[in-house]
């Protein structure tokens, strides 16, 4: 089944599949691309960007090129996403060819051989011209099991009107200078609570936790020989930061109840002077429509800390091919449609293009100048929460003592000194 | 009709062949049974004695009750039955006070007696996860509607952080389920009140009974059959609360609103731990099987006495 897959050399665009089954009746194996009609089934989730108009109309156009290929898309929620690859997968039905993979999956999807190892078949312009940190998401230990397909962190947006009503000309590049903007602007009466985040016991509370700990000290969560590091250093000194913010009235307390929409609500109902959140915010803030800021939102890099310029966490996805699918070669031609330069450049106003050399094409950056420099500086600086199979029940175990901890059930140390006595458990 | 009349004599005759047809429609609503409530009882006691992780397909060990003496030994198990409790004898036991409170109500000869009828039971035609979304809404910290309402009122000085505050979480939610509940008891103990006849309550007034007297030694007394009824109703439908928290708070904050329900879905389908899940499962169905049993003997003394 998978001898084509080692067989054929990486090609650079993979529309012309005939190449492909000259290829792979010449390797002797047993899949025989464009032999006849093929459909694969896609799993895609229902998000602002890409959106499903934007899914379908690629989808399309490699249909054009491969007139007997057709795809069939389905989309969920991202809730969903997760719980819907594994029962399909293991529970034999395989009906996907190709699933979307968040970043955080790969090593527990490798290990329970859900997805299939496309080392091979990814071409070396991955690795010339794609940010590093877009690759580490598709990768566990050195392969690839998705070809990185959206690049996305959280970047700091502010809003521009009121950190000029409090004296500031310049957004922080520290976040102490954050605090200190911060507490100007709540000392002067502009907004309650300057600061609003996303920390409800969720997946997001984790990404915004990782994403500052990487400027505090280091994102070291589990070391190779599974040891707990979070319960120190980085990890520590962040959750420390994050719960005197709320203690000091900069961070909106009703955080701890938020996911990113309620932050993108708060910050557009002009309820924030500061707020982390991914690319999508970007558009819908400067939304008359949906936004009372809109035309007043800034967004700049993460900012840094003692000596770390930026820190970004790897929010980014990829589309992966299930050890189901009877039809390998044509899904792998798939995603790399999906990801190819020209697709991402197509639809790069809605998302960012995981390509640096989109990043110095001025047609492609003058849709949102700020946002695309913004990306340059803190994509070179993306951070991984910990890459291990076990990820979701060390994810859930983490997102609890982050609640305690921000809640002030337990003091920092305590919160996550027990999730590391847990460890070997949730390892097993 | 000469046909069927022909087709019955033919039956007639033989007992067995009667047996027969009344087997063959039987069978496939049976089948039918079988097929969605036997298998996946035994499948899933089947997956409690074993170690299955879906995560790692392939290795399915045969554990006996390890599953078992796990969670019972697991301190966060026992603080997720300890919410369950939590909340299912504060909703309980609120849903019942008020809902005999509001069938009182509703038994008196008011004037627009139909239209609070109505309105009672409104709460209780509405879908669980639009009640769940709506008081969601209601107890936002920003742009909730209690906020404001007790801001403006003035019992509040700022707006507070109704689902994400560890000490009002779990009362937040046992407020919404009471809201939506109370209806239920309210109606049946409504129909239990109008069965109850006039010449007993006039009797006990006849006897000098003020109205506090005559609820406490007539009505009550003979609303207890309905009354027992609707905490069995209640007390097994609370302890398996899913839904409501679900989507209100999704268990958190820090796992305040966590009941064992949610802890077993969690088990199963966050880590993907089928056995310990199918094990969770089960206790909890021993659980409610417990109260079941305890109420059953109550209720059969009373149905005796």
């Amino acid at each position: 089944m998978t001898t084509s897959f080692t067989c054929r050399p990486p090609g650079r665009r993979l529309s012309a599949l005939v190449a492909a089954a000259v290829l792979a009746a010449a390797c002797g194996g047993g899949a025989s691309p464009s032999a006849g009609p093929v459909t694969l089934n896609a799993l895609f989730m229902k998000q602002a960007a890409y959106s499903e108009d934007n899914v379908t109309e690629m989808t399309k156009a490699f249909e054009d090129a491969n007139p007997n290929v057709t795809v069939n898309l389905e989309f969920v929620a991202y809730d969903a996403l997760h719980d819907k690859i594994v029962t399909d997968q293991v529970g034999g039905a395989g009906s996907y060819d190709t699933v979307l993979l968040d970043a955080i999956w790969p090593a527990e999807f490798a290990k329970a051989k859900i997805v299939r190892d496309i080392t091979a078949n990814v071409p070396a312009e991955y690795k010339n011209d794609v940010f590093p940190s877009a690759l580490a998401g598709g990768q566990y230990q050195g392969k690839f099991y998705a070809v990185p397909w959206i690049n996305d962190t959280k970047f700091l947006f502010y809003n521009k009107q009121m950190l000029a009503a409090a004296g500031f000309s310049d957004p922080p590049a520290t976040w102490d200078e954050l605090l200190a903007q911060a507490r100007a602007i709540k000392d002067k009466g502009i907004v309650d609570y300057p600061i609003v985040w996303s920390w409800s016991q969720a997946e997001a509370a984790i990404c915004d936790w990782t994403q500052l700990a990487a400027v505090m000290g280091g994102a070291d969560f589990v070391d190779d020989a599974g040891n707990a590091r979070f319960a120190q250093g980085g990890p520590l000194a962040a959750l420390e930061w994050m719960k005197k913010t709320l203690d000091d009235g900069l961070s909106n307390p009703a955080s701890t109840g938020f996911l990113e929409e309620d932050v993108r609500n708060t910050f557009s109902a002009g309820g924030a002077a500061f707020a982390l959140n991914w690319t999508y915010m970007y558009n819908l803030a400067n939304d008359p429509q949906q936004s009372k800021v809109a035309g007043q939102v800034g967004v700049v890099a993460s900012p840094g800390m003692g000596g770390v310029q930026t820190s970004g966490v790897n929010g980014g996805m990829g589309i992966a091919v299930t050890s189901s699918s009877k039809h390998p070669d044509e899904a792998v031609a798939y995603a790399l449609w999906m990801a190819s330069k020209p697709m991402q450049d197509k639809f790069a106003q809605l998302s960012l293009p995981m390509w640096k050399s989109s990043f110095q094409d001025a047609a492609i950056t003058k849709t949102a100048p700020e946002l695309f420099a913004a990306a340059n500086v803190e994509f070179t600086n993306l951070v991984m929460r910990p890459v291990v199979p076990y990820y979701t029940a060390l994810s859930s175990a983490l997102q609890v003592a982050l609640q305690e901890a921000l809640t002030g059930k337990k003091p920092a140390a305590q919160a996550l000194g027990d999730v590391a006595a847990k460890l070997p458990e949730i390892q097993k | 009709m000469a046909g069927l009349t022909a087709a019955r004599r033919r039956l007639r005759p033989a007992a067995v062949s009667e047996a027969w047809v009344a087997g063959a429609f039987v069978t496939p609503a049976a089948l039918v049974i079988l097929l969605v409530v036997a298998y996946p009882l035994v499948r899933a006691l089947w997956l409690s004695l074993h170690e299955v992780v879906l995560t790692r397909p392939g290795e399915e060990p045969f554990i006996g009750l390890a599953s078992y003496a796990h969670e019972l030994a697991n301190p966060d198990f026992w603080a997720a039955v300890g919410r369950s409790l939590s909340f299912t004898i504060a909703s309980t036991a609120l849903e019942l006070v008020l809902g005999v409170g509001l069938a009182l109500l509703m038994d008196q000869p008011l004037r627009f007696r139909w239209l609070l009828r109505s309105l009672v039971i409104l709460p209780w035609a509405l879908p669980t996860i639009v009640n769940a979304l709506m008081w969601r809404w209601i107890d936002n910290a920003e742009y909730g509607a209690l906020n404001a309402l007790l801001l403006q009122a003035g019992i509040i000085d700022s707006y507070q952080q109704w689902l994400s505050n560890p000490a009002t979480a779990m009362w937040m939610v046992i407020l919404a389920d009471v809201w939506k509940m109370t209806p239920l008891v309210a109606i049946l103990v409504l129909a239990a009140l109008q069965g109850i006849s006039r010449e007993q309550i006039e009797a006990a007034r006849v006897d000098g009974a003020g109205p506090v007297s005559t609820f406490r030694y007539v009505v009550l007394p003979l609303l207890t059959p309905t009354l027992l009824i609707v905490l069995v109703l209640r007390t097994m439908e609370a302890f398996k609360v899913f839904d409501i928290i679900w989507i209100m708070t999704n268990g958190g904050p820090a796992n305040e609103t966590q009941t064992i329900a949610i802890y077993a879905y969690q088990t199963a389908y966050r880590a993907f731990d089928f056995g310990r899940g199918a094990a969770l499962g089960y206790l909890i169905a021993l659980a409610i099987m417990l109260l079941a049993a305890i109420y059953l003997r109550l209720l059969g003394r009373v149905g005796r006495s």
